[in-house]
């Protein structure tokens, strides 16, 4: 397994790479970001200098060369509108997405499995139906659209909760989130439950297909006829078996809402990395779209090796080892 | 079960409620519609920085709600000879942390803004005419220029004093709140970057304190959530209302609105240069052989053809002021003689037959659908107004991000811009967009349709070397009626800036659309 590691991470550093290309070629094409940042009073000098000043004047090779060299040693350049190192600006921003997207997996999953299993051991009752017609909807809203309406109704309407904004921040054992005060918990449902709601649809989905399948297998029906319990066959022999293809899937997801909650951050103004990122890209902020890229890619790799231990950890059957073709 | 369902319900939200908890009378939020970058006052010349740095520094000039230059750190300004401005400071006025405020400060100021490391655009812009400030004594500055140069006390509106003790001081150390050390009415407190500004009254300050002794800026730069929020009274005040919500949030009995017109000009920019322009063809969209946009009666045919009234009235539901010259009326240096462009069909098709373009021609409109009010929506409109004179126009609106490049390297024939006077006057307007380009003197350094014309040229120069105001402001009416009626440009209409307030708040709307909490009063 540490040689399938070792190997996994090596091949990392070539992806790494690869996207760095990608993703500096990608930024380089949309435009001159001098021409967002400059003050319109700023004559044809002042541009020239500016352009200087942000080492813009280089050839691209040459900037990206610049970009290696300094990558190499930790620095993923500074930012052209907050004067600050790119990666500082995205660490400060990652503790209030990852609390986002913890509390959002955690209520889909808390909602979605139980939801899932019920709706696969009893589909025929009107109650699974329901659960199953409810998750289409869940998947199919848009986010954009279900968090104003969550807005409206919770904040504007019923005053229960506040609107927009992270609330106070609590520490814990060390740990500062805004997750440990009352004030910060009611800032994180509504946007939580907006992330939350397309997530637990697929997990209720998934959940449903795999105990489906599951039930139908000789060792669930040799644990039936043995006489164990119904909830010893459920707790362990199906939900068990149906782990796999949920650990992938809430692998991807929890990659996908700290890459990309982009639209409920705006929405709710979270000051987390999506709401970074989409200022980034409006401004051209170059070396913070770079590195934010970076960082993601860097997070998917990592979390794809996650899920893969894990396989191994919950199905004994499967060996870590690269395939040879 | 319903009822305890209910009530865990009402328990529930009032405890939420009282964490979220009622602000104190002294207290003020407001959501601010633009990212603030950064608090280093001299880092990046950019609006929505400027606007929360002058809660905590001053300019030696400052501008009152309409642009009119007013004092601030500086008593009086004179121009002595051709090449001096004598300075006055303000006796008695203490920074934050105690200290005099005196010219040393002013000196420091200049230098740190031609200092600050890495500025994607600096204020040096506002201090490059400065050629040498000497201190006469402790609080009169001598500011040395070469040549005439009436545009100083404008420009001295445009760059916060910093205390000196900060001229070496990075811009992390004014985002930590250390080095932020300033005159003006608020102090920093906090600062969550991207998330929210807090700042708390300066008990020492010189002038009438404001009325909220600590203020919350939030960042919430979706216009609906920003909505929402003041609907939920999370916060008191919120900026650039969108216009479709303004007459929802009129007849909420719970808010009231304030409105400001601005000195921002939509316009049409158009290619002046080339010979022939890549996006005019004929009817079979074959391009033209030579550019019509270099007939003056092609231009006003254009301009004739935009019912200017219809826009304001449809697009931008009655909050904007159409435009016939580069700023409104009420502006310095503005002609009295040049109402907008009255709604002619008729006409342009008559002009354009003259021309020779009896049937009109083909042409693509760009625009950027992200950056002004309602700017993807006004370019259809004008699109669809041209087709009424045989103008067969496409559009293509793209984000600002990778519009204003395209824009900046004349990729289009006729395109649509925004220009905002950060001076209060035509001068500003004149000099940027319809002065000839040169790199060496920055003119027309925003002329990116490359027009020219030398007797307004030589109108202006003399006008930006007249230090008499009265009279540089009929030079520079002269200058804008000779570039109207010349069409340099297409001027559409003036924006409108709307802010939401609560009921029991008032606010002077600014022309400048700054967002200011000390200008927020509770009403009498």
């Amino acid at each position: 397994m540490t040689v399938f590691i070792v190997r996994r991470l090596m091949q990392s550093v070539v992806i790494l790479l690869v996207m760095s290309v990608i993703v500096f070629l990608g930024v380089f094409a949309i435009g001159n970001p001098v021409d967002i940042l400059i003050s319109p009073d700023a004559d044809q000098l002042e541009r020239e200098r500016a352009i200087r000043a942000l080492g813009l004047d280089l050839p691209l090779w040459e900037q990206y060369f610049v970009f290696l060299k300094n990558a190499a040693v930790g620095d993923l350049g500074r930012s052209f509108v907050f004067n600050e190192p790119a990666l500082r600006l995205i660490f400060e921003r990652m503790p209030a997405t990852l609390e986002l997207a913890f509390t959002a997996v955690v209520l889909s999953l808390i909602v979605g499995i139980p939801l899932g299993l019920y709706a696969g051991l009893r589909p025929q009752t009107v109650t699974s139906k329901g659960i199953m017609a409810g998750s289409i909807v869940g998947f199919s809203l848009p986010t954009f659209w279900q968090g104003l309406m969550f807005i409206m109704v919770f904040a504007v309407m019923l005053g229960w909760l506040p609107s927009t904004g992270r609330g106070q921040i609590g520490s814990f054992l060390g740990i500062k989130s805004s997750l440990f005060t009352q004030d910060g918990l009611a800032h994180v449902i509504l946007p939580a439950v907006n992330l939350a709601l397309g997530n637990a649809a697929l997990i209720i989905r998934l959940t449903r297909a795999g105990v489906r399948e599951t039930l139908l297998q000789d060792y669930v029906k040799f644990a039936r006829a043995k006489g164990l319990s119904s909830r010893r066959v459920v707790g362990v022999h199906v939900l068990k078996n149906i782990l796999i293809p949920l650990v992938t899937v809430v692998g991807l997801e929890i990659a996908g809402l700290i890459a990309f909650a982009v639209v409920t951050e705006s929405i709710f103004a979270w000051p987390g990395m999506g709401k970074l990122i989409i200022d980034s890209i409006n401004q051209l902020d170059r070396p913070v779209m770079v590195a934010y890229l970076m960082m993601i890619v860097l997070l998917f790799i990592i979390i794809n090796l996650i899920v893969d231990v894990l396989y191994s950890v919950i199905d004994p059957r499967v060996r870590l080892q690269d395939v040879k073709g | 079960m319903t009822i305890a369902k209910r009530t865990v319900g009402v328990a529930l939200g009032a405890a939420l409620g009282l964490a979220a908890g009622p602000a104190a009378a002294q207290d003020l939020a407001v959501a601010l519609g633009a990212s603030v970058t950064s608090l280093d006052p001299h880092f990046h010349a950019l609006a929505p920085n400027n606007s929360i740095a002058q809660h905590v520094f001053n300019n030696l000039v400052e501008q009152d709600e309409n642009q009119k230059l007013i004092q601030g750190l500086a008593v009086s300004w004179s121009a002595r000879g051709d090449d001096k401005w004598i300075i006055k400071l303000r006796p008695g006025v203490k920074f934050t942390d105690g200290s005099d405020f005196t010219a040393e400060d002013v000196v420091a100021s200049i230098k740190r803004i031609a200092w600050v490391p890495n500025s994607p655009s600096a204020f040096t812009i506002y201090t490059k005419a400065i050629k040498e400030a000497v201190i006469v004594d402790p609080l009169t500055l001598e500011l040395r220029t070469d040549g005439p140069y009436p545009l100083m006390p404008n420009d001295l509106s445009n760059f916060f004093i910093i205390s000196k003790k900060s001229v070496e001081a990075p811009t992390e150390d004014f985002n930590r709140l250390t080095a932020a050390i300033g005159t003006g009415p608020y102090k920093y407190s906090d600062y969550a970057r991207g998330d929210r500004i807090v700042l708390e009254r300066n008990e020492g300050y010189w002038d009438t304190k404001p009325e909220w002794k600590k203020v919350t800026f939030r960042l919430i730069t979706n216009p609906a959530a920003r909505v929402a929020a003041l609907l939920a009274g999370d916060v008191q005040m919120i900026e650039a209302v969108p216009t479709a919500d303004i007459e929802k949030l009129k007849r909420n009995p719970n808010l009231s609105l304030a409105q400001a017109a601005s000195n921002r000009l939509i316009y049409l920019h158009m290619d002046h240069q080339r010979d022939t322009t890549p996006f005019f063809t004929d009817k079979a969209g074959k391009p033209l052989a030579k550019n019509p946009l270099k007939d003056l009666r092609v231009r006003q045919a254009l301009s004739k053809a935009i019912n200017r009234d219809g826009i304001v009235e449809r697009v931008m539901e009655g909050v904007s002021v159409p435009a016939g010259q580069l700023l409104a009326e009420s502006f310095f240096g503005t002609s009295k003689n040049l109402p907008p462009e009255k709604y002619d069909p008729d006409g342009a098709k008559k002009l354009l037959a003259d021309a020779g373009y009896p049937n009109g021609f083909g042409v693509t409109l760009h625009g950027p659908n992200d950056r002004y009010i309602n700017d993807g929506r006004v370019i259809q409109t004008v699109a669809q107004m041209w087709s009424r004179i045989g103008v067969d126009a496409k559009v293509e609106a793209m984000p600002w991000a990778t519009y204003a490049a395209k824009a900046t390297n004349q990729e289009f024939s006729i395109f649509l811009v925004g220009w905002g006077s950060g001076t209060g006057e035509t001068s500003s307007t004149l000099r940027s967009l319809l002065a000839t380009f040169n790199r060496e003197t920055g003119m027309g350094q925003a002329n990116r349709g490359r027009y020219s014309n030398p007797e307004l040229d030589k109108v202006l120069a003399e006008a930006l070397r007249t230090v008499n105001s009265a009279k540089r402001g009929e030079l520079l009416a002269q200058a804008s009626e000779i570039g109207i009626r010349d069409v340099g440009v297409i001027p559409l209409h003036y924006e409108v800036s709307t802010w939401g307030l609560k009921k029991g708040l008032t606010y002077v709307g600014r022309a400048g659309q700054e967002t200011l909490a000390m200008e927020v009063r509770t009403a009498k």
